[in-house]
This record gives C-alpha cells, sequence and structure tokens, in this order.
C-alpha cells in the first residue's frame, strides 16, 4: 500500500516515479492510496498507467484507490489501452525491400517506355492534325528553355572554354606545340563540352521545371481534371515541351560551341601569343563539319532525355507540396546523369562507328 | 433501361493488399441527386475516380450511361466521358490558362464548333456561374469560392448528363458553401441533369440530397432516401449523423481500469 501525495502533474512526476518503482519492485498486487493527490494531468495519469502496465507483464496488478471526485474525473478522461499495438509495424528485410525496388524500378521503366510512345505518337500525329498542337505554347516554352538559358549557357561555356585553354597551355606549350590548343579547344568544345554543357544546364533550368509543373498539376488534381477532359496529359503538356526543346537545344548547342570557342580565342591571342589570322586559319583546317553534327545531334538526344524524364518524375508526383519537392529534385539527377551516360554511349559510337 | 444513369454492380478496388472498395452497388437515376457520404478514407473518392473512368476496376462493373466502362474501347469511352462533367475538389482549373480559356478547352478539344460560337458559349457558362466580368483572370487570382463555380462552369461546359462533384464545400466557409449547394440544385432543376456528389459536410448534405449512400471501410452500409439512411441503426451512421465519434465509450478509461476496484481498506 503506497500513498501519493501532492500534485500528481508533469513537474512533479519524477519524485512519484521513485516512489511508484520501489513500491512495484516486489511486484504482486500493489494498491495505491490516491487520497492524498491534490491534481494529476495527463503526465500523471500516463505516469500510472505505465507502471501498472509494467506490473502486469510480470502477472502483478496495479490498483488505484480512494482519488478525490477532480482526480477521479480526469483518470475517467484518459482511455487505458488494455493491448499496446506494436511501434513498428513489422518492418520489411533486406530481400523484401530490394524485391519492391526492383518492382518499382520495372514500373518506372514501362511508365517511362508508355510516355516516350505516346510522345512520339502525338507529335507525328499532332503535326498532320488542325489544332493538333499548340504552336502558342510550343513557343513559349521554347522562350522559357531556350532564350532565357542563354546568358547561363553562353557563360559557362566561355568560362570553360577560357579555363581548357589556359590548362592545356602550359602542357603544350612544353613541346613548343602552342598552336596545338586551337584544335584542341574546337574540337573539345563542338563534340563534347559544348553539347554537355548546355544540356546539363538546361537539366538543371529546365527538367526542374517540367517535373515541378507537373507534379503540382498532379497534386492538385489537374491531370484528373484534364484526363475527364478527353485531353490526354502527354499530348497537352509533354509534347509541346518536346518539340520546343528539339529546336531550342542544338541552337544552345551552338552558343556554346561559339562563346567556349571565343573564350579559348582571349587565351590564345593573349596568353599564347597566337595571331587572330592565324587561331581561324588553324580552326578552319582542324574542324570539320562532322565534328558540329555530332554535338548537334547528341544535343537533340540529350534535350529529349530530359524533357522526359521531367515528364515522367512530375507524373509519378503522388502528396503533397514536398513530394514536389522531392520529384523535382529526382529530375535533376536523374536527367543529369542519363545525359552523360547518353554522352559516354555516343561517345563510344562515334569513336568506333567511324 | 432508360432512366438509369449510373449502375455498379460488385466495384472492387485493389491496390495490392489494400482493398479500398469491397463489393460496392450503386445505381443512380436519370434527374437525381445522389450523395455518396462517409468519414475520410471510406473509399469516396475511389468510388468517385472510377465512376468517371480514372481507374479501372479489379473486379464489378460499372454501366455509366448504357456503356459498360471495363469492356467499352477507347473511342466508346471518351464519348460517353464526353457526357459527363466533374468537379474537383480544389477545382482543378488550368493555372496557366485564363478562365475563359479553362472553360473553353473542353469544347475546343470535343467539339468542331467555329471559335466565335465557343467563345459565346464560355460567357453563357460562365454568366450562369456569376462570373462574367471575370473570364480574363487567372485562376490563383480568384478566391476558393470563385474558383469552385469557375470549375463548376468549366463541368457545364459540353451539357453533361451527370455531374460528378468532389467535396463541392470542402474549404468554403458555410455562406458561400450554402450559395453553392443553391447553385447545384438550380442547374439540376433546370437542366434535369443527375448529380453525383461526395461529401462529408452534414448540413450540405441535408440541403441538397434526394437519395444517399454512406461507405464504410469500402463497403456500403446505407443506401436509399436521406431519411432512410438517417433512420439507419449501422453504428457509423449513427456516430455520423449524430455526431459522435465511434472510438469514445468503447475504451476503458485508466480509472474504470485500475481504479473502481473499491475503496481504501
Amino acid at each position: 500500500m503506497l500513498s501519493l501525495t501532492g500534485a500528481l502533474v508533469r513537474e512533479g512526476v519524477l519524485a512519484a516515479e521513485k516512489e511508484l518503482a520501489t513500491a512495484i519492485a516486489q511486484g504482486g498486487k500493489v494498491e495505491i492510496d490516491l487520497s492524498a493527490v491534490t491534481s494529476i494531468d495527463s503526465a500523471g495519469v500516463a505516469l500510472l498507467a505505465t507502471y501498472a502496465r509494467r506490473l502486469r507483464q510480470d502477472g502483478g496488478s496495479l490498483h488505484l484507490m480512494g482519488a478525490r471526485p477532480e482526480v477521479e474525473r480526469t483518470l475517467e478522461l484518459f482511455p487505458f489501452l488494455e493491448e499496446v499495438p506494436p511501434e513498428v509495424p513489422n518492418r520489411p528485410g533486406w530481400f523484401e525491400t530490394m524485391g519492391e525496388r526492383g518492382l518499382v524500378a520495372r514500373e518506372v521503366a514501362l511508365q517511362y517506355l508508355v510516355l516516350c510512345a505516346d510522345a512520339a505518337y502525338f507529335t507525328v500525329q499532332g503535326i498532320w492534325q488542325r489544332r493538333g498542337i499548340r504552336w502558342s505554347v510550343v513557343f513559349y516554352e521554347m522562350a522559357m528553355m531556350g532564350s532565357k538559358a542563354t546568358g547561363v549557357v553562353g557563360l559557362i561555356s566561355f568560362l570553360v572554354g577560357t579555363t581548357i585553354t589556359l590548362q592545356s597551355a602550359d602542357q603544350l606549350r612544353q613541346f613548343g606545340a602552342n598552336i596545338f590548343a586551337v584544335n584542341l579547344i574546337g574540337i573539345s568544345m563542338t563534340r563534347e563540352l559544348g553539347p554537355l554543357m548546355a544540356a546539363i544546364v538546361v537539366a538543371g533550368r529546365s527538367g526542374s521545371a517540367v517535373a515541378a509543373e507537373l507534379g503540382t498539376m498532379m497534386v492538385s488534381e489537374e491531370i484528373d481534371a484534364l484526363k475527364t477532359l478527353g485531353l490526354h496529359p502527354t499530348r497537352f503538356l509533354v509534347v509541346p515541351k518536346l518539340l520546343a526543346i528539339t529546336i531550342t537545344q542544338p541552337l544552345l548547342t551552338i552558343l556554346a560551341d561559339a562563346a567556349g570557342i571565343f573564350g579559348g580565342f582571349l587565351v590564345c591571342t593573349s596568353y599564347l601569343d597566337i595571331a587572330p589570322g592565324v587561331f581561324f586559319d588553324r580552326l578552319q583546317e582542324s574542324l570539320y563539319l562532322k565534328d558540329l553534327m555530332t554535338g548537334l545531334i547528341k544535343s537533340v538526344v540529350f534535350a529529349q532525355l530530359i524533357v522526359t524524364i521531367g515528364a515522367i518524375c512530375g507524373l509519378r508526383t503522388r502528396g503533397g507540396a514536398d513530394a514536389v519537392g522531392r520529384s523535382t529534385t529526382v529530375a535533376v539527377v536523374a536527367g543529369i546523369f542519363a545525359v552523360i551516360v547518353a554522352d559516354a554511349i555516343a561517345s563510344l559510337i562515334f569513336y568506333f562507328g567511324a | 433501361m432508360e432512366d438509369v444513369t449510373i449502375q455498379v454492380q460488385g466495384l472492387v478496388a485493389r491496390y495490392g493488399e489494400k482493398v479500398v472498395l469491397d463489393g460496392v452497388d450503386l445505381t443512380v437515376k436519370k434527374g437525381e441527386l445522389r450523395v455518396i457520404l462517409g468519414g475520410s478514407g471510406c473509399g469516396k473518392s475511389t468510388l468517385l475516380k472510377h465512376l468517371i473512368g480514372l481507374l479501372p476496376p479489379s473486379a464489378g462493373s460499372i454501366q455509366l450511361l448504357d456503356v459498360d466502362l471495363a469492356t467499352a474501347d477507347e473511342p466508346e469511352k471518351q464519348a460517353v466521358l464526353g457526357r459527363i462533367g466533374m468537379l474537383f475538389q480544389g477545382g482543378a482549373l488550368l493555372n496557366s490558362m485564363t478562365l475563359h480559356e479553362n472553360v473553353a478547352l473542353p469544347m475546343e478539344e470535343r467539339t468542331h464548333l467555329p471559335t466565335e460560337v465557343i467563345d459565346e458559349m464560355v460567357r453563357m457558362k460562365l454568366a450562369m456561374v456569376g462570373l462574367a466580368e471575370a473570364s480574363p483572370l487567372f485562376p490563383p487570382e480568384l478566391s476558393g469560392g470563385m474558383r469552385k463555380r469557375a470549375a463548376l462552369a468549366r463541368a457545364m461546359a459540353l451539357d453533361p448528363a451527370v455531374l460528378f462533384c468532389d467535396e463541392p464545400s470542402a474549404g468554403l466557409d458555410p455562406i458561400t458553401s450554402a450559395a453553392l449547394d443553391e447553385l447545384l440544385l438550380s442547374i439540376r432543376d433546370r437542366f434535369g441533369m443527375s448529380m453525383v456528389v461526395v461529401t462529408h459536410e452534414l448540413e450540405s448534405i441535408r440541403r441538397i440530397a434526394d437519395r444517399a449512400t454512406m461507405l464504410d471501410k469500402g463497403k456500403v452500409i446505407a443506401d436509399g432516401t436521406l431519411a432512410e439512411v438517417e433512420a439507419s441503426p449501422h453504428p457509423m451512421v449513427r456516430a455520423f449523423f449524430d455526431r459522435r465519434p465511434e472510438a469514445e465509450g468503447t475504451r476503458s478509461s485508466v480509472w474504470s481500469a485500475l481504479g473502481a476496484s473499491g475503496g481504501p481498506p
């Protein structure tokens, strides 16, 4: 028989806990007299319930008695769960997690293929149809994905061109091969760095924008609304973006090539003492149309990857605002990753194929 | 059957192991305003998404305007979906388009009418919901009630035979909500269409319902006129209409579990 006294509230619970702990130490049937308890709150009730549960586990029992009416009322207020629900509902094991991820990956892959097929179908079909493609939206998207990216694409490519030329200049000078810096910057910009820099910037700018736009539309049921209005979301939302970026990305890539080569030109004429005329002669000799075309073909592939990946991430958004943020992140990361993988594959094809 | 707009039989919706709808039957007659009610997570919205063909049923059949959605081919399905309207919970207007363009969209997509006729129709529909002046505005510039009305105008764009509404009064104050209910009723009376309204607003239900269907845990637990449903003895129905949380009273309190065993010796 234990008598608790005073206020059994948040601040006083710790003191009472010690008394309770010693009282239930021997187990069995423990009775607690509450007649001297002046007030109690949920912390006090929870304390009593905790020890009751602990005693029950060891085969004992706890009985409360003599509570004042106001204390009894509070004790009456809170429910006592006879069974404690498990905290963590049976966590899946390693194999299950991997299997589930595999299934999700398969689902994403299928969805992605369907999206790409739909996009291709609606593009071809739309071109022949009246009102098939909303050209005003295409032009708007071209401005958003192309014109507005010119500044940052130009500046980044210019800096990359300058840096590459500077870094290689020292090495080339040791052989007295200064002039080869021109070949190097020309070929590396047009074949690799121009398309890659433009694609990475656009993946960050437009891939995220596509995912965020479609993701928000998913969350606010706008995509569902489109479907009930008889509009295929792919045709209505993805095709204009795809068309727009297919036109703007090669143009951005040409800009990136030019800006990078211009950066190289500045370094060559100032730091490497190559005359401007010599630079342009050399550039014309070393650059072939094939180099430029390789880069442009790649840029179209990158562009389509960026938009379709952004779209699939957006369309798979479920939940609220945080889900939109997550799919935007995934769209950028996956977009850049896909661009670089595609670039590696393209390099292999062009290297061994030609 | 001429006068039946929707006939659902044994509808089952399953996601993995989770059964959201478990054998739902529902019949909606022509010109009837049917309210589907139930607590959160009971499957109301899922049922609605099945009715408008957004989700394919796992089992059972849905006859919408005499077309079986499960077996119909794509053109048939699109044709029947062209005869329904849907008012989404948040409105789901396209934020990148003006109200005028939003309402015009289904007309441009589903009909081959000349642009002037479409513009005239848009003006009519917007005036019908009292938004004639708001047509050049974008959805984010509107209040919640205006957005709902604009969404209603879009749902009415093609003079649907059935109008579906998902929680029309969600997020609205009681006055705006009552006005929207009045608008729905007046539209129903004027055009004689069937309406299916999903809601859990008791006041709204009492205002608009001809017949009601109550769902709980994916099953129909009450069906009939509002009076019949309200008189049902089912504990969930009672809890809903008497506004009594069902959890209370089913669990013992700390005092009844630990005290009450007599006074001190």
